[in-house]
C-alpha cells in the first residue's frame, strides 16, 4: 500500500501514441518527496545538458505534489517542469485550481510527457483509461474555452482541464498552461505544450487517495490547522504589512477583495519597470477603481480544498467571463501607463484565452513601446498600430501571439528579442534575470536578502521565493517586540533577535545589516520552505509565501509522518528538500549556470556596493556548500546521498578534486 | 397515538456564498472511509458541489434518499439567469444518473450527518464535518425540534402484508392466504 502519493506516473510518448503506467520505486519518496523533488529527479536521470526547449527529448513534467488529493488544505499545486525556451533552465510553474487533486484521484502522481505529436491532439485520463484524442477542433481556441469544448466534448462536467491558447501554440516563449481560475505561468510551458502539438490534458479520477495514520493526520490538518487559519481570518497583520490585501494574507494577496492599491500603484514602477507615479493615487482614483473592480468581480473563489479566495469570476460589461487572481490585475495596466482600471479586465480576458504569462507579457509589450519612443523600432515596425495606450497594448498582444511582424520577435522576451533586434535595443533589457522579464520594481537601497533571492534561486521569480520573513525592517520598536512575541513559525530563535535589531535607519539597517551570515541563515529558512510547499504541492500562501504561516518547519514533519507513515523530524525534512535543491542546482550547473549568471536586475537598486555583493555572494555559496562558481562541492553533494552527481559532475569537468 | 418529540437536523445551504473550494467533499469522503479517515475521495462524498465555473454555478448538493426508479420527467431550472443542470437540485441517488453512487459498486450514498450509531463514530465537534471545514458560512448547520406522532414501527412481515392489501384489498389477501392453508 502507498501512502499519500499513488505510487504509480503516466509515461506518454506523443510521437509514437505509446501510453505506460508506471510504477515507481517506494525510496524515491524518502528521498525526494515528490512534487518538484522527484521532478527534478526525473529530470536528472533523463534530460541531458544537451537538450534544448524544443527538442522531442526535452521531458514535459505535469506533477501533482505529494500532499495533493489529501485533506491537506490548499494542497492543490501543479507543478508543471521542462527546460524553458527563455532561460534555458528547469522552469517549474505551478498553478493551484483542481487538476493536480483529480490526478491522484485518477490514480497518478505524474504524467512524463516526450516526443512530439504529428498532429494538435490532447490527452484523456479517466482512472484507468489514457487516451491521445485528435485536437485539430479545437486550434487556436482560448485556453478558458478549451476547457468547457473539451468537458462537453467528452459529456464529463467534472473533468479537470489544463489547455493552452494560441500564444502555446504559435510558441511564444511567455505561454502559459490555464486551468480554471490558475495557470502555470512562468518559463513558458505552454510554447513546449504547443510545440509538442499537445493542445489540452484532462483528467477525471474516482479513486481513493489513503492516509497512514488517518485520525492523526485529521488532529493536525481539521484541528490545528483549520483553527489557526480561522482565528488569522478574523484577526488580520496589522504589522509588517503594506496594505490590508497584504495583511489579510493566507493565500494570494487579497487583490480581489480588496480595491486598496496605493501601495503598489505609487510604489511599483510603471512602463517597462521604468517609473514611480508617487502622486497617482488620488480621492477620485479609489472612487473609480473601487467602482470598476466592484462591477467586474461576480464571485470571489478559490483552489481545490482551499478555504481562502484569492480568485474571481469576472463578468465586466460585454467582456467574456474569465477568472482571474492577484497581481495581473495591474500588470498590463501599469506596463501600458493606463490610468482606468476598466482596462485590465478587458486586457487580460484577451490575454487568458490567449494563455500567456501576465508577469512578463506587459514588460515585453512596454518594451517594445520604448523602443519605438526611442526610434530603435520604427515606424515600419508599427504600421497599423493604433497611438492610444490601450489600443497600442491590445495591437501589440496580438502582433506577440500571432507571432506576426515585430511580435515574431517580441515573443521569444526581452532579452532575445533585445538581442535580435540590437541597434542599442540591449540596454534596454534593464528588468531580467537569466533572461525572464521580473517584477516590475525599482527601488534606491540595495537589500542584502532580496540581493541573494534574485540572484541565487531557480525559481527564478522573485514573487516565489521571499515570504517568511518581513519584506523591510519594521520602524518602530515597540512594533519589532509585539511582532516577536507571537512567532512559532520560526525555525530558530536566533532570528527573533536579528529582528529586533534590524531598523530602517543608521546602523543596522540595509545594506550592511542584516550581516551577510544572518542573511544566509534567512534565506536558507525561505527557500527551504518554498522547497518543501513545491515537493507537498502546497500554495505557497500558506507556508512560505507569507508572514506566519499555518503550516511552517514545526508541523510540516508531523504532517508528512501522519500521511506517508515516514518517521520524520525537522532534521529529517530538511535534509530531504536539501538533497533535491542541490540536485536541481547540479541540473542547471550542468547546462551551464554558473556564478556571473547570478545577479540581479540590472538597476533594481540605485545604490549599489560591488564589494559587499560578492560577500554575499561568496559567503552564501559557502553556506550552502558551494564552490566559488556556484556548483555544489562533492562533500556536500555525498553527504546528501548524492554521490552519482558528483561523479557525473566530475566526469565532466566542472568539479575538481581539491579545488572545491 | 402519542405525540413525540423529534430532532429535525438541517444544512442550510447559501450557495451564494460559495466559491466552489470541494472542501465539504474531501472532509465527508475522508469521515466516511473505513477505517476512519484512512482515505479520501469526492467521488465518494455524500456532498457534491455541482460546478459550472463561468456560469457562475457552485452548488453544494447532499444526498437524499435512494430513488430506486427515475422520475417519469426530469426538471431544470433557470434561476437568475443561470442554467442549472438537469436535475441539478435533487438529493436522490437514482438510475438515470451516477451521482451519489460509490464509484466502485454503484451502491448508493445517502448524507446520515455524521452520525453512525455506534458510539465515538461523531466527528469531533457537534457539527457534520462539512459544515466544519466550510468557513465561508456556505454550509450552516441547524437543529430543531418537532412534535409528531408517535410512529407505529411495523415488523418486515407485516410491512411486506400491508403492502399486499393496499395492493389487492384484506379480503382478496385473506381468501389467498385460505387457500394457501389448505394446499399444505
Amino acid at each position: 500500500m502507498r501512502y499519500a502519493e499513488t505510487g504509480y506516473n503516466l509515461e506518454i510518448d506523443l510521437a509514437t501514441g505509446n501510453i505506460e503506467k508506471v510504477e515507481t520505486d517506494p525510496r524515491l519518496m524518502e528521498l525526494h518527496l515528490g512534487g518538484l523533488g522527484t521532478s527534478v529527479k526525473l529530470h536528472w536521470d533523463r534530460v541531458p545538458p544537451e537538450t534544448k526547449a524544443f527538442d522531442p527529448e526535452n521531458l514535459l513534467i505535469f506533477s501533482s505534489g505529494l500532499l495533493c488529493g489529501t485533506p491537506a488544505f490548499s494542497a492543490n499545486r501543479t507543478l508543471v517542469s521542462f527546460i524553458s525556451p527563455q532561460t534555458d533552465l528547469l522552469a517549474y510553474p505551478m498553478m493551484g485550481g483542481f487538476w493536480a487533486a483529480e490526478l491522484k484521484y485518477a490514480g497518478y502522481d505524474k504524467i512524463i510527457i516526450r516526443g512530439k505529436s504529428p498532429n494538435l491532439v490532447y490527452i484523456w485520463i479517466h482512472n484507468d483509461k489514457v487516451e491521445i484524442r485528435d485536437a485539430s477542433y479545437l486550434r487556436g481556441k482560448g485556453a478558458v474555452e478549451t476547457q468547457d469544448l473539451i468537458r462537453d466534448e467528452l459529456k464529463e462536467p467534472r473533468a479537470q482541464v489544463a489547455a493552452i491558447g494560441l500564444a502555446g501554440e504559435n510558441r511564444v516563449f511567455t505561454a502559459s498552461i490555464e486551468q480554471s481560475r490558475s495557470s502555470s505561468s512562468r518559463g513558458g510551458g505552454g510554447a513546449v505544450m504547443g510545440d509538442k502539438n499537445l493542445k489540452a490534458i484532462a483528467v477525471r479520477g474516482t479513486k481513493d487517495v489513503y492516509i497512514a495514520r488517518g485520525e492523526e493526520f485529521r488532529e493536525l490538518i481539521m484541528g490545528e490547522v483549520l483553527k489557526f487559519v480561522k482565528l488569522r481570518n478574523e484577526n488580520h497583520l496589522k504589522i509588517a504589512v503594506h496594505s490590508p490585501q497584504h495583511g489579510a494574507i493566507i493565500g494570494s494577496p487579497q487583490a480581489m477583495k480588496y480595491a486598496d492599491e496605493e501601495w503598489h500603484t505609487t510604489g511599483f514602477a510603471w512602463g517597462n519597470a521604468r517609473s514611480r507615479r508617487k502622486d497617482f493615487w488620488t480621492k477620485e482614483t479609489e472612487e473609480s477603481w473601487t467602482k470598476s473592480q466592484t462591477s467586474a468581480i461576480k464571485r470571489l473563489i478559490s483552489c481545490f480544498n482551499c478555504t481562502q479566495q484569492c480568485g474571481a469570476l469576472i463578468s465586466f460589461k460585454d467582456v467574456p467571463r474569465f477568472m482571474m487572481k492577484c497581481f495581473s490585475k495591474l500588470t498590463y495596466t501599469m506596463a501600458a501607463y493606463v490610468d482606468d482600471l476598466d482596462f485590465t479586465w478587458k486586457i487580460l480576458q484577451r490575454a487568458t484565452e490567449y494563455g500567456l504569462d501576465s508577469f512578463s507579457t506587459p514588460q515585453i509589450l512596454a518594451f517594445a513601446v520604448e523602443l519605438y519612443e526611442a526610434g530603435i523600432l520604427t515606424d515600419a515596425d508599427f504600421a497599423g498600430c493604433p497611438s492610444d495606450n490601450e489600443g497600442r497594448f491590445f495591437w501589440l498582444l496580438d502582433k506577440v501571439v500571432r507571432r506576426e511582424g515585430i511580435g515574431d520577435v517580441l515573443a521569444d522576451g526581452v532579452y532575445w528579442a533585445a538581442r535580435k533586434i540590437g541597434n542599442g535595443a540591449e540596454a534596454f533589457d534593464h528588468n531580467t534575470i537569466k533572461k525572464h522579464e521580473q517584477m516590475n520594481i525599482k527601488l534606491g537601497m540595495l537589500d542584502p536578502l532580496y540581493y541573494l533571492m534574485y540572484s541565487t534561486n531557480e525559481k527564478i521569480s522573485i514573487t516565489q521565493m521571499e515570504g517568511n520573513w518581513p519584506q523591510g525592517a519594521i520602524p518602530r520598536k515597540e512594533d519589532r517586540e509585539e511582532f516577536v512575541k507571537d512567532w512559532p513559525q520560526l525555525p530558530d530563535e536566533k532570528f527573533k533577535q536579528y529582528l529586533l535589531d534590524w531598523e530602517s535607519r543608521g546602523e543596522n539597517a540595509n545594506p550592511y545589516y542584516p550581516t551577510p551570515e544572518m542573511c544566509c541563515e534567512i534565506v536558507d529558512w525561505m527557500e527551504m520552505l518554498h522547497n518543501v510547499d513545491d515537493a507537498l504541492g502546497i500554495c505557497a500562501g500558506w507556508a512560505s509565501f507569507v508572514l506566519k504561516p499555518p503550516y511552517h518547519i514545526h508541523n510540516y514533519p508531523k504532517i508528512i509522518s501522519a500521511a506517508t507513515g515516514m518517521d520524520l523530524d525537522e532534521a529529517g525534512l530538511k535534509k530531504i528538500v536539501n538533497r533535491s535543491r542541490n540536485l536541481h542546482r547540479a541540473f542547471n550547473n550542468r547546462r551551464g549556470m554558473m556564478r556571473p549568471d547570478e545577479k540581479p536586475p540590472e538597476d533594481h537598486w540605485k545604490k549599489r556596493f560591488p564589494e559587499l555583493e560578492e560577500n554575499l555572494l561568496t559567503t552564501y555559496y559557502k553556506f550552502k556548500g558551494w564552490n566559488y562558481d556556484g556548483i555544489p562541492t562533492k562533500e556536500r553533494l555525498q553527504e546528501l546521498d548524492l554521490g552519482y552527481v558528483a561523479e557525473d559532475l566530475e566526469k565532466r569537468g566542472m568539479l575538481k578534486d581539491g579545488q572545491d | 397515538m402519542a405525540k413525540i418529540k423529534k430532532k429535525i437536523k438541517t444544512i442550510k445551504v447559501d450557495a451564494d456564498k460559495c466559491n466552489g473550494c470541494r472542501a465539504c467533499e474531501v472532509a465527508c469522503s475522508s469521515f466516511h472511509a473505513i477505517p476512519k479517515y484512512s482515505s479520501n475521495n469526492p467521488a465518494r462524498s455524500r456532498i457534491q458541489v455541482m460546478t459550472h465555473r463561468l456560469k457562475d454555478i457552485w452548488l453544494p448538493v447532499f444526498a437524499g434518499e435512494l430513488a430506486a426508479a427515475e422520475c417519469m420527467g426530469r426538471d431544470k431550472y433557470i434561476i437568475d439567469g443561470k442554467e442549472y443542470d438537469e436535475c441539478g437540485f435533487c438529493r436522490a441517488a437514482c438510475p438515470s444518473r451516477d451521482l451519489f453512487k460509490e464509484p466502485d459498486s454503484g451502491l448508493p450514498l445517502k448524507c446520515d450527518m455524521c452520525e453512525e450509531n455506534a458510539p465515538g463514530e461523531k466527528p469531533p465537534g457537534e457539527k457534520p464535518l462539512c459544515v466544519q471545514v466550510c468557513l465561508n458560512d456556505v454550509l450552516i448547520y441547524e437543529e430543531r425540534e418537532e412534535e409528531v406522532e408517535e410512529e407505529v414501527i411495523l415488523g418486515e412481515m407485516e410491512m411486506g402484508l400491508k403492502h399486499l392489501v393496499d395492493r389487492h384489498g384484506l379480503d382478496t389477501l385473506v381468501d389467498t392466504l385460505a387457500r394457501m392453508v389448505e394446499r399444505d
